[in-house]
């Protein structure tokens, strides 16, 4: 909104502004390239501007911008570098918090460890370059964030990548799955940060927009957080690491359209990373912040020099003058307005200390690394950009930084909710009432062979006795088999096997063993847990609750590891914001974190939208990704998922629950159906706070020997991921449920108390709030009475065995599977084998 | 006595070396940047793992120009201690302290896991504290670990000890289903004849600490200072 | 004198080339039955100045057995031609 004075201010500015306007090198202002080859398009609708933002422009100028202003405009005020659709929405993020140091507006969040240590973290999303050339797309998008964690001063200590493909079965997705994850293993493996989390889905909706959001952790000293600022005038700006190239250029703007046909074609805007580069620039930038030369840095990433002199400059309230004659350039005959666009990667924008230039240079020299005064912080707000004497483009900082023009968006309820909303998955899976199945299930064991397959409780199922042809199988067994081999459940150890998620020296529990990444802080005695998480699915369905949802699971899985949870950063991916009914899926995302931010007190610490997620008008699920830290007072307390100690008990903190609704969205649901819909699970914050605080304060207490939390596939995948990723000697269970109506506690809520429950939703429902712990039991009366008090239902479901997963239900038998069998089909998914398959020949194809 | 981690540009694993052996072993140690060519005053020099120049070319094959690799030559010749990991082991094999050449994995990929591994020459400083056939776990994380030589360099090194570690199961048992890379005879560490070049492909620096998911790593260096001290107790 | 130098470097004939037999077998998959075998190598151009075209094959020659290939896995050839005033070597490996 401007109000009539800011106009006065700005008219006023620009006025004065406009005696220097004719030394402003006129390279064809107001004409644009297109007129000048003769086409009637405008300069600005050839960059992507629109009429009023032109308009704007030449308001702040006071004049027509000229052509490497007009691209120094377009690429600031692309979507992707001034959040132009988002930012209104953003506000609703709660941001304070007593451990935040640093929020949301520099290159990354700041999260106090203890007196000493701080967290720095962010992530960003690198979907449309890993559209275009998947390997090179990710390469960089890693490259990227780590610079963003350097430009702190903070050393980067780990990586986590959430992604998102077509199903892998499909050859395009197998193609861009191989590549992405490659590329993230080529550039993270090389510069000796471990990638040490993520997570992996699949599903048509990505086919052909794929996501990759990567995260970077750092560690910093508080005295050391170094902050992107030109803050004191006359500083010395140099440009350390790789020289200036064409690659890139626009790629923001590339990154603020939509996809079309010819997107191979636009190959060149895909830059090439230089992991070698990116090590170097790591340990020069850490080595000129420890000896003090530094008053700011910030990576050059989307919009290069551009936005890396107009932020800095911004943020200080300075101006940089720059000359760029001084750039070294990779090739020949570069224009101003390439050399400004240039997004070449592993570059570095550092403001030293004035006085220290050839103490900066030394240190660049040792390292091998090029290193370039191209300028000086000036006074005067401007961004000055000259070629030895001539002005080539001169425009105010914050003009570029800050000033672009809000779009106040539109939003429209899209149809498809209320269509989607009045489909019952208990229908659609032709489910029965829960009685009336275990029942029938009852009858057809004892006819089948004398030998109850439904047994009543207190007779194990012997793991060796077991039926080996799946035919045979209970039926719910095989639905098991089925959802442990499904491409999103199914183990991912041949994606995280190909990162070094050790390097460092500071991986307490290793990818796949928990459910979020744990490093240790040496010397503190203290750990950080790290996860992404975000289920699109539940955000297209309702996209408040999958909102909420991703928040809500990304604590719940660093409450698994023992720890508290304490920040969090994003990724909104999103389709084309000027469609309506993206924003209003935008807005109710938003207000879903926002709320479950507030309730389990984990500020925003930062973020990144990433709209345009659509090709040829196919949009992917708006996918809010969540990155959450939390932290473990003591190292020695972390948890894993998988079982310890055979004869453990097996409790389930939170509630059983057996309502058709917990079927909506869920991976059962698409694995048995092939569809995406239904009304997804609901969250009640309120219960997921008492539940987290119930595990956080057992697994602190010492009570614990493992958790996982229910997500995907409901409590039946829990449990057999448990089982798979259990010691040996421990990697069963023997697990009794109560229906929901014979079950004295009562775990569904009293008003719900007669609506009928199902088999498929006790156990492949996706209700929220759950975590299935081990504990000896002694400890069962100490944890109970902590749900007690903190007003969790907390229920002992069964034991630890030595091998195999048997779950009866009100006494009668609906999985019996050997560990061996599950394994297979978990194991087998992604395993070398499959993988060297051409796509659409497994077994696992649909 | 005294260890020296040799820096080269690209290196990564350097300050894994370097937390091992000053925090948990308490020893001394310091770092030898790559333009180094003195090494007086250290004992045992340590090649560590990570991507020497980026590994553009081929892996160790430009950091074994490095000034300070023909005084490790001159060091290794004096009977000084040399422990190459990982691309420590690969420029080993391209300067020739060491017979044989890296390959890609056999699965074209990058793999970083824990492995089994066979100990199968005790009789060295670097192994000295475990038994000999003794199954011991340590991860590794490469993408050129598939060791190569002809079959009569093979040959020779078999006849003569000098294969360390082989790829094994957790009972000891070498097959093609234990080998994670493609590595000939299962090869994970080779010493050289005079028995004080050693290079592997695990990294014994990321399994020095239960929190790490392993000791086998500390008992290596342990080895090595156990050793030293012994000789120089018996020796002078 | 500025030349233009180009080394093929090759796995040997004797040593296992994964990356060529995964290229072989996609071949052989996609219906180009009459594939035999694949081998990957690197091709690396060389600018130089040199006093004569001997020279500089003698320089090529070292830097190719010194540092970009290893024996032990690799052999190589080179071809040096002088550089035209284009910029350009006339390119490719003389037989």
């Amino acid at each position: 909104m401007n109000t009539s004075r800011d106009r006065d201010v700005r008219n006023g500015r620009a006025q004065k502004r406009g005696q220097v306007q004719d030394r402003v090198r006129d390279q064809g202002q107001g004409r644009g390239r297109g007129q000048e080859q003769g086409q009637s398009r405008p300069s600005w609708w050839e960059l992507g501007l629109t009429e009023a933002e032109y308009r704007e422009i030449v308001e702040i100028l006071g004049r027509e911008p000229n052509w490497t202003e007009l691209g120094m405009f377009s690429v600031m005020w692309s979507e992707h570098c001034s959040y132009k659709h988002s930012r209104p929405y953003l506000k609703l993020f709660p941001t304070q918090g007593s451990r935040i140091l640093i929020g949301p507006g520099e290159n990354a969040g700041v999260i106090r460890l203890d007196e000493r240590w701080a967290v720095v973290m962010k992530c960003e999303s690198h979907n449309h370059p890993v559209a275009v050339e998947p390997y090179q797309g990710a390469a960089t998008g890693v490259g990227g964030i780590v610079r963003d964690i350097l430009a702190m001063g903070a050393r980067p200590v780990a990586i986590l990548d959430s992604l998102r493909f077509g199903p892998p079965d499909d050859p395009r997705s197998r193609f861009l799955f191989q590549g992405v994850v490659s590329g993230i293993a080529g550039y993270g493996n090389c510069i000796g940060v471990p990638t040490v989390g993520g997570e992996v889905y699949f599903d048509e909706a990505y086919a052909s927009n794929p996501l990759c959001n990567v995260m970077c952790v750092g560690l910093v000293e508080i005295d050391r957080i170094a902050r992107a600022r030109a803050s004191e005038v006359g500083s010395p700006v140099f440009l350390v690491g790789a020289s200036t190239g064409r690659d890139g250029i626009h790629g923001a703007t590339f990154a603020s359209q939509e996809l079309g046909e010819d997107s191979e074609a636009s190959r060149p805007n895909v830059q090439v990373g230089d992991p070698f580069m990116e090590k170097l620039a790591i340990e020069t930038c850490l080595e000129l912040v420890e000896r003090g030369y530094v008053i700011g840095i910030q990576d050059m990433g989307a919009a290069g020099i551009t936005s890396s002199c107009a932020e800095t400059a911004a943020r200080a309230g300075t101006g940089i003058e720059i000359d760029l004659d001084k750039v070294p350039l990779r090739e020949s005959g570069m224009t101003p307005y390439e050399i400004m666009l240039s997004e070449s990667q592993e570059r570095m924008l550092v403001i030293g200390k004035s006085g220290r230039e050839n103490e900066i240079a030394e240190v660049c020299r040792r390292w091998g690394i090029g290193c370039a005064l191209i300028g000086r912080v000036t006074d005067d707000g401007m961004l000055t950009v000259k070629r030895g004497e001539i002005i080539e483009a001169r425009v105010p900082a914050k003009a570029l930084a800050e000033q672009v023009p809000v779009v106040l968006s539109r939003e429209s309820r899209p149809s498809y909710i209320d269509e989607e909303w009045s489909r019952d998955p208990v229908s659609l899976l032709g489910a029965k009432p829960g009685p009336s199945l275990l029942a029938e299930l009852a009858s057809a064991g004892k006819t089948r062979s004398g030998k109850a397959r439904c047994e009543p409780e207190g007779e194990p199922g012997e793991p060796e006795k077991e039926p080996e042809e799946e035919k045979d199988l209970p039926r719910f067994s095989r639905d098991l088999l089925k959802c442990l081999s499904s491409p999103t459940i199914a183990d991912k150890a041949w994606v995280y096997s190909q990162y070094d998620h050790m390097v460092q020296n500071n991986t307490a529990v290793l990818p796949g063993a928990g459910d979020a990444a744990v490093l240790r802080v040496k010397g503190t005695g203290k750990a950080i847990a790290l996860t992404m998480d975000g289920n699109g699915r539940y955000a297209y369905l309702d996209p408040e609750m999958g909102g909420a949802i991703a928040v809500a699971e990304a604590a719940r899985n660093v409450v698994s590891t023992g720890a508290e949870p304490v920040a969090i950063t994003n990724c909104l991916n999103f389709p084309n914001p000027e469609k309506g009914e993206t924003m209003w899926q935008f807005s109710r995302v938003v207000r879903g974190m926002a709320l479950a931010c507030e309730i389990l007190g984990t500020p925003v610490t930062g973020g990144n939208v990433s709209f345009y997620n659509e090709t040829l008008g196919k949009p992917v699920y708006p996918t809010p990704v969540v990155g959450m830290l939390g932290i473990i007072h003591d190292v020695k307390q972390r948890l894993s998922s998988g079982f310890v100690r055979e004869g453990d008990i097996v409790a389930l903190i939170g509630p059983l629950d057996g309502r058709g609704a917990s079927l909506g969205g869920s991976e059962y649901l698409k694995v048995k159906t092939g569809l995406v819909t239904g009304k997804p699970p609901q969250i009640d914050l309120d219960v997921e706070k008492r539940v987290q605080r119930t595990c956080l304060r057992a697994a602190q207490s010492g009570l614990l020997h493992s958790a996982h939390d229910c997500s995907e596939g409901g409590l039946a995948v829990t449990l057999a991921e448990c089982c798979m990723l259990g010691r040996p000697g421990s990697r069963g269970a023997e697990i009794s449920l109560r229906s929901p109506k014979s079950a004295p506690e009562r775990p569904v809520k009293e008003e719900d108390a007669d609506e009928p429950w199902f088999v498929e939703s006790l156990l492949f429902g996706e209700a929220q709030s759950r975590i299935v712990v081990t504990l000896h039991p002694d400890d069962m009366p100490a944890l109970s009475e902590i749900g007690r008090t903190e007003g969790a239902p907390v229920t002992a479901i069964g034991r630890v065995t030595a091998d195999g997963l048997w779950v009866n239900i009100d006494g009668f038998t609906v999985i019996m599977v050997s560990t061996a069998k599950m394994e297979e089909a978990w194991r087998g998914r992604f395993d070398d084998k499959a993988m060297s398959r051409k796509p659409g020949q497994g077994p696992y194809s649909d | 006595m005294k260890f020296g981690i040799v820096v080269f540009p690209g290196s990564n694993c350097d300050q894994d070396c370097y937390y091992a052996i000053r925090d948990i072993l308490g020893c001394d140690v310091d770092y030898i940047w790559h333009t180094v060519t003195d090494l007086r005053g250290f004992d045992c020099i340590i090649l560590p793992g990570g991507f020497s120049y980026g590994d553009y070319l081929r892996t160790g094959a430009i950091a074994r120009f490095s000034p300070v690799m023909k005084a490790v030559k001159d060091f290794a010749d004096g009977g000084g201690l040399v422990l190459g990991i990982c691309n420590g082991f690969q420029i080993l094999l391209e300067a020739g302290f060491l017979p044989g050449a890296m390959l890609r994995n056999k699965g074209l990929r990058f793999l970083c896991k824990y492995v089994h591994l066979r100990v199968e020459n005790n009789k060295n400083p670097f192994t000295c504290l475990f038994e000999e056939h003794e199954v011991i776990r340590m991860p590794i994380a490469h993408f050129d670990g598939n060791y190569y030589a002809d079959s009569r360099t093979i040959e020779a090194l078999e006849a003569r000890g000098g294969v360390v570690f082989r790829y094994s199961d957790e009972k000891g048992g070498i097959a093609p289903e234990t080998n994670p890379n493609g590595s000939v005879g299962n090869i994970a560490a080779v010493i050289n004849e005079a028995g004080n070049v050693l290079g592997m492909m695990p990294h014994p620096e990321r399994c020095v600490e239960e929190l790490l998911g392993g000791e086998d790593g500390r008992r290596l260096f342990e080895s090595i200072v156990s050793w030293f001290s012994g000789r120089r107790g018996v020796g002078s | 004198m500025r030349y233009v130098a180009t080394v093929k470097v090759m796995p040997k004939k004797t040593v296992l080339d994964p990356q060529g037999s995964a290229v072989k077998g996609a071949l052989l998959d996609l219906g180009y039955g009459g594939v035999k075998d694949v081998r990957i190598g690197k091709n690396i151009r060389v600018e130089m100045e040199a006093p004569s075209k001997s020279a500089a094959r003698a320089l090529v020659e070292e830097m190719a057995r010194k540092i970009l290939s290893n024996p032990v896995i690799e052999e190589f050839e080179f071809a040096v031609i002088p550089m035209d005033s284009s910029g350009e070597g006339a390119g490719g490996i003389a037989p």
